[in-house]
């Protein structure tokens, strides 16, 4: 039996939307069922004392610490050699063999699952250039990490500079290097800022490269040689060894806020950064 | 500009260094005991990845067979049934949605869907399902994003075209705009298999990780990435030297697949 293509049409359109609003509704409930279940646990004493008998009372603070700490540094390392990157690729040379080379590898950095990078960093350096667990380990992970997104929305971000801001700079005598630097740049700050947002939250939720290279101790970190426990680890910990659920969720809720937050702001930036644009 | 040169060199460090750690092993222990050997147990020194391998491979065809249909279905509703305005807010909604740390995906399953499943279907409810369910939800985001602007791209007389020769909207759809739009909505699923089969920590939390080749999808099992998370704290020696021969094994297979989708956008902008 055929049916009719209006019925047919109907039939698919009602299906679609049942798909669409069934993943709308998990992805929300989600965020909702966390901040639910952990907000209660959340207030000043939980975010600013100590954990106490392995998280299963006190506070988060030395992990709230690390999860500053950590994507700072990763920023740190991953700014200029990102940024750099994308500077040569728009401004300085023409598209060739090299260019789609330098592409491809970025490309394929940030297709590698994390635990690859987790591998990678303890392997590199944690034992050979023996840094140990620490913050820098971390930190290093991290930044080839999120290299990947930094080069790639600033790309954009210089690219979508118009050419007439170039031409006039060098039309009153600047180099390259210092109309990179006075025009280029300036102009595509916000879509760098942008990449920088979005690699922070991708460092603020990411546990398998962090547990590996930066470590899991719970003390306050003195110094970029010291292990650091970030709050995706500890949840992840306190989690899967049935320490505190109720401390789990009031990290949980903690961390998907922030990451919610970070990512807010970095779409609110492109946001802005379109109109002005398009304008 | 030698900074230009800093992803580069560091995917090729990374290959460099967990080759050097991981392809000896191929060759003390034997390439195909290791692909295909039944047992892991380090202690005995048995090192048999194919139950790990199976169980990757259930779970990420079945995140797969939860989250392309759902994901492609989101797709074509919101850029072909509903308002301009309408999309404008859920797409960005959905990709904030992707910055939700997997732990936290992982955890939920361990709360919600786990004793969900020990209750409705029987079994442990730590097994292949739940972790095809939680991974599932969450290559949503990706798949998502990455095919709605595949179908955007697809341009408007297209459409115009199909719908002047009297075809419905969804006939349009079925006959046109989806056949166009093909090489990006494959390269959404492709880049959701390598994003499914490379999560770590929800999987772990969900899957059970017992050493098995699992016979159904309500058993526990292992997957490559979480055998290599578990043991990677106390491993040493050859024991050590396995998992990283791992992580080799996961390494080249989810190159394959970023080849394979790189070269599907490809061949969909050259038709274009």
């Amino acid at each position: 039996m055929r049916v009719p293509p209006k019925y047919a049409q109907v039939l698919a359109v009602a299906l679609l939307g049942a798909a669409t609003l069934l993943t709308l509704v998990v992805l929300v409930f989600i965020i909702v069922f966390v901040l639910t279940k952990g907000l209660p646990t959340v207030n000043a004493a939980f975010l600013f004392t100590v954990p106490r008998d392995m998280g299963r009372s006190g506070g988060i603070l030395p992990t709230l610490i690390g999860t500053v700490l950590l994507p700072l540094l990763a920023l740190v390392i991953a700014l200029p050699l990102g940024v750099g990157t994308a500077v040569y690729l728009t401004e300085y040379t023409r598209e060739s063999r090299v260019t789609r080379m330098l592409s491809f590898g970025a490309d394929c950095l940030a297709g590698i699952p994390s635990i690859i990078f987790g591998l990678f960093g303890f392997i590199f350096f944690v034992v050979m250039l023996h840094m140990g667990w620490c913050l820098l380990a971390g930190g290093l992970t991290l930044a080839i990490m999120i290299l990947p997104t930094i080069i790639r929305t600033s790309e954009e971000a210089i690219r979508a500079v118009p050419n007439a801001y170039r031409e006039v700079s060098f039309s009153l005598g600047a180099t390259r290097w210092e109309t990179v630097l006075k025009v280029v740049l300036p102009n595509a700050l916000p879509g760098i800022v942008t990449g920088i947002m979005l690699g922070i939250a991708r460092c603020i939720g990411e546990t398998a490269a962090v547990i590996f290279t930066a470590g899991s101790s719970l003390r306050m970190p003195t110094s970029v040689f010291d292990s650091v426990r970030t709050m995706s680890v500890h949840f992840y910990i306190l989690a899967r060894e049935g320490i505190s659920s109720e401390n789990a969720y009031g990290t949980a809720a903690v961390l998907v806020i922030s990451v919610l937050a970070v990512n807010l702001v970095a779409y609110g930036l492109m946001h802005r950064f379109i109109s002005r644009r398009t304008r | 500009m030698l900074v230009a040169f800093s992803a580069l060199a560091s995917l090729l460090l990374i290959a460099v260094f967990i080759l050097k750690e991981g392809v000896p092993f191929f060759f003390k222990y034997g390439l195909g005991h290791f692909l295909f050997g039944l047992t892991w147990d380090p202690q005995a020194g048995q090192f048999g990845i194919y139950p790990m391998i199976v169980a990757s491979l259930w779970v990420t065809l079945g995140a797969m067979a939860i989250g392309a249909p759902l994901g492609i279905a989101g797709a074509i509703f919101l850029n072909e049934f509903v308002p301009r305005s309408v999309l404008r807010v859920v797409k960005p909604t959905i990709e904030l949605l992707a910055g939700i740390p997997s732990v936290v995906y992982g955890f939920l399953g361990v709360m919600v869907l786990a004793p969900f499943i020990r209750a409705h279907l029987g079994g442990p409810g730590l097994s292949i399902l739940a972790a095809s369910v939680i991974l599932g939800i969450m290559v949503l985001p990706t798949v998502i994003s990455i095919s709605t602007d595949a179908i955007g791209a697809v341009p408007n007389s297209y459409r115009e075209g199909a719908l002047a020769l009297g075809a419905t909207r969804w006939q349009s759809v079925t006959l046109v705009t989806v056949k166009a739009a093909r090489s990006g909505i494959i390269a959404s699923i492709i880049l959701a298999m390598g994003r499914a089969l490379g999560e770590t920590m929800a999987v772990i939390m969900v899957v059970g990780n017992a050493v098995k080749v699992p016979h159904s999808a309500l058993d526990s099992a292992r997957t490559l990435t979480a055998n290599i998370a578990l043991e990677m704290g106390y491993a040493t020696g050859l024991h050590r030297e396995a998992l990283f021969a791992t992580g080799v094994v996961l390494f080249v297979v989810i190159m394959l697949l970023n080849a394979m989708a790189t070269s599907a956008i490809k061949a969909g902008g050259r038709r274009a």
